[in-house]
């Protein structure tokens, strides 16, 4: 059983108390920074920052509903080689699994990082938090948990919870050091900590958090939301496969795709150092295209999307976490990330693989074994 | 349907497959001209991409074929290949490429009999199964 305690919220000030909780964090020995979201002051952004001063804490905003990027990539740069130093880095779920896999694939290391997750109650996409934030930023967090806490997914003016969020079924992290809990508790006057390895422990320790049982409602809370958003996705994953259940269906719902692969760069799992589709492979020749439009009559300009899509689905849908980058990074608003899951959804099944369950699982294409999938071999006399 | 050729893009590994249909030939076994063999080194190099693009450009059927389990020249690309196959079976008929159009063999060096009744079992399904609807579709 982890340990766990409630941690005062003073003053119904979540955020600040959130900012001492990662101060005290900071000024441990073994912490030599904390990777944490916070507001930037132009523009009010909140970004992921590398903090290494307790004193630069107090903008911190972990829980905002802005979610830029899926920071997992960060991670990855942050722990490639040793650092010279503990990180505390501060994620979401969906960015936690996408980090198990990442390691998985040697993209990153466990080793000098401690796992901070969050309970996520989602986030908007880019642009909604912008249109969200305006005005008030200040406000925003606490107006955004408030309505998401119980439930709510519009937050007036077209402004609502993505589906990717609403989909998701892992809204408490699996896999942090230690964790932060935020349903079936009254965040205004508490919030939980966890303790769930035994790093995490030794921080628990050193932090000198009381023991507290979280209020028995929790569990009753994840299990209803869990419940909740596992309907919402199979609903989805219905009415996405009817209308993409031809190459020609698939082709329409692409249609609107121009090719810059902004889907694949914000993609956690997508990891390649060069892409196969903007090398010189398809760099193709004009006489190529005519040639291509001659035998159909008509092709897609730019060409290769479907070609992409599929191609991206069978290098990466084993390691997707679900976490809806791709949606947020369309400039031409394709649902993507109902296509990517519900993909995932099939191959993960396949290989009876789940995405950032566990680091001890091989990813399914960097294992084989001798004797296996005779059902995909035709049988030769 | 009865003039319905369908054409099948073979990737074939230069150890196993390719030599037994080179063993085919020089046998003077007959087969359907409807395949295209692509000679690869290894099964295991087959990158599902290659697949992908040959159903988009309106192959009527993949095949991919090398060394038995055990025999591998490069002792496990075809455990490699098994799983990409697992892979795309799992994505390819959830968009209208049917199961059935994508088949994974192995077949030895000394094999030539069994290449040529392999291509020739492969060509009389597809002829039933009827053309591969990508390749009039406005799909690239």
């Amino acid at each position: 059983m982890a340990k766990t305690a409630l941690c005062e919220v003073a003053d119904q000030d979540l955020q600040a108390s959130m900012a001492a909780f990662f101060r005290s964090l900071l000024a441990l020995d073994e912490i030599s920074a904390v990777m944490v979201p916070m507001h930037l002051p132009a523009k009010d952004m909140v970004m992921q920052t590398l903090v290494t001063d307790p004193e630069a804490l107090d903008a911190v905003d972990p829980l905002a509903p802005s979610f830029p990027m899926n920071a997992a990539r960060l991670v990855s740069r942050l722990t490639k080689r040793p650092a010279g130093g503990t990180v505390a880095v501060v994620l979401r779920p969906c960015e936690i699994r996408a980090l198990i896999e990442l390691v998985k694939l040697k993209q990153g290391l466990m080793d000098d990082i401690v796992v901070i997750g969050l309970d996520c109650p989602g986030a908007f996409k880019n642009t909604d938090y912008r249109k969200f934030a305006a005005n008030e930023p200040e406000t925003a967090t606490g107006r955004f948990l408030k309505g998401a806490l119980s439930g709510e997914t519009a937050f007036g003016d077209g402004v609502e919870v993505p589906v990717a969020c609403r989909a998701c079924t892992h809204p408490v992290p699996h896999g942090a050091d230690l964790s932060v809990g935020l349903f079936g508790i009254d965040i205004d006057k508490t919030f939980l900590v966890s303790a769930e390895t035994e790093k995490g422990e030794a921080l628990f320790e050193k932090l000198g958090l009381g023991e507290q049982e979280p209020p028995a409602k929790r569990e009753e809370t994840i299990e209803s939301l869990v419940a909740a958003r596992t309907a919402f996705r199979d609903e989805m994953f219905e009415k996405i496969r009817e209308n993409t259940n031809t190459a020609e269906k698939l082709s329409a719902y692409l249609a609107g795709c121009i090719n810059c692969y902004n889907c694949r760069v914000a993609c956690p799992v997508c990891y390649c150092r060069e892409c196969v589709f903007v090398t010189d492979v398809f760099d193709h020749d004009p006489y190529q295209y005519l040639r291509w439009a001659r035998r159909k009559g008509k092709i897609k300009m730019p060409t290769d999307t479907v070609f992409y899509h599929l191609t991206r689905m069978a290098h990466m849908t084993t390691a997707c976490v679900g976490c809806g980058q791709c949606s947020n990074a369309c400039p031409n608003d394709i649902p993507l990330v109902e296509l990517f899951t519900a993909t995932a959804s099939l191959t993960q099944a396949a290989f009876d693989y789940e995405a950032g369950r566990s680091l001890a699982e091989e990813p399914p294409l960097s294992a084989f074994k001798a004797d296996e999938y005779a059902d995909v071999v035709e049988i030769t006399h | 349907m009865d003039d319905f050729e369908p054409t099948i893009i073979a990737f074939v590994c230069n150890w196993c497959t390719y030599t037994a249909a080179d063993l085919a030939g020089t046998s003077r076994l007959s087969y359907p001209t409807n395949v295209r063999l692509i000679r690869v080194m290894c099964t295991g190099m087959v990158d599902p991409k290659y697949i992908i693009k040959a159903f988009l450009e309106g192959a009527d059927a993949v095949l991919v074929s090398g060394c038995h389990p055990g025999d591998c020249h490069y002792i496990n690309g075809n455990y490699k290949a098994r799983r990409r196959m697992k892979l795309l079976k799992a994505i390819l008929p959830q968009y209208g490429f049917d199961e059935k159009r994508l088949k994974l063999t192995w077949i030895g060096a000394s094999d030539g009999i069994q290449f040529a009744r392999t291509i020739r079992e492969m060509v009389a399904e597809i002829k039933t199964l009827g053309p591969n609807e990508a390749k009039h579709a406005a799909v690239v």
